[in-house]
């Protein structure tokens, strides 16, 4: 029989894999937007696993928010990739020092 | 049989999120990223949650990975080339994905179950209702605000990209519909006398 712990192992494991690719890919925006994706979707397997073996029906409501905020981050992310693209010609995130901050 | 479901969504997502971090083409981890939503989404639905199981199939593979999809298509970028270093980083990668996966099992080894967690629960699941009606009921309910929250950041969002991304070409001709509007016969067209025999 399939339990809770069994998700949650999916999960972690997709996060782990989420922070290898942030750390592998680290010229690649859109692979690390990407990978980023991917750590948004371990914490939804947790917050719906969680809802269904607790049978509390909050934490898929909360999964709603966290799929908004993904949604927004995707697009203002490849809205600046877009932009960042158009002027430099390049999306290695090392050029990204003009300011040097 | 659901057993045989869970492995099949379970290794399908993993194994989609694997290959979207290490595959060479961005094309290629798109495709594999959409593997691993609609994996994910067979597990929501396995768990009960049919609504947020239809909304990751619809809202993310449907618009925001064809968003992605366009963007690496758009993008006219050598990825070979950015792919290259990818040795270089891979022994950083592994041991930082080594520790954290070790912090999760350390974790997972002291962690269990409040015995209280049953009486805690705030909204409980009911039986005689769909998932999808159940959730709309507390969500345009006591989430109502947050719900509204939500379509804030969305229309935040939107606004951002389209600020971020619109340029005002001038090196093209395009048609002005106010000038065309404003136009009367006494500013169109010019009546000249001509005389036979001499023209303009």
């Amino acid at each position: 029989m399939i339990g809770l712990e069994h998700y949650l192992t999916v999960a972690a494991t997709l996060f782990v894999i989420g922070i290898f690719g942030l750390f592998l890919n680290r010229k690649n925006v859109i692979i690390l937007l990407m990978s980023l994706e991917l750590i948004l979707l371990s914490v939804n397997i947790n917050f719906v696993a969680f809802s269904s073996f607790l049978g509390d029906l909050v934490g898929q409501v909360f999964t709603l928010f966290v799929l908004t905020v993904a949604a927004a981050e995707a697009a203002i992310g490849l809205a600046i990739l877009v932009c960042f693209f158009r002027n430099r010609g390049t999306i290695a995130v090392e050029d990204v020092n003009v300011m040097k901050g | 049989m659901s057993v045989f479901a869970f492995y099949l969504f379970a290794i399908g997502a993993i194994a989609g999120g694997f290959f979207t971090v290490v595959s060479r083409q961005p094309v290629h981890s798109v495709l594999w990223l959409i593997l691993a939503f609609i994996s994910s989404a067979g597990l929501f639905v396995l768990l009960g949650a049919e609504f947020v199981a239809m909304l990751l199939v619809i809202v993310y593979v449907g618009a925001v990975m064809v968003l992605f999809l366009f963007v690496v298509m758009m993008l006219d970028v050598d990825f070979a080339e950015l792919k290259a270093e990818m040795a270089k980083y891979m022994p950083l990668a592994i041991l930082i994905g080594l520790v954290i996966l070790m912090q999760f099992v350390m974790a997972y080894g002291a962690w269990q179950s409040n015995a209280a967690a049953e009486t805690l629960r705030t909204q409980v699941i009911p039986t005689d209702r769909h998932n999808t009606e159940a959730l709309g009921l507390i969500l345009y309910d006591q989430y109502f605000l947050l719900f509204q929250l939500a379509g804030l950041i969305l229309l935040v969002a939107m606004i951002g990209a389209i600020v971020l991304t619109l340029r005002h070409r001038t090196d093209i001709k395009r048609q002005s519909p106010v000038a065309q509007m404003m136009r009367d016969p006494a500013k169109a067209m010019e009546l000249r006398d001509v005389k036979p025999g001499q023209g303009l």
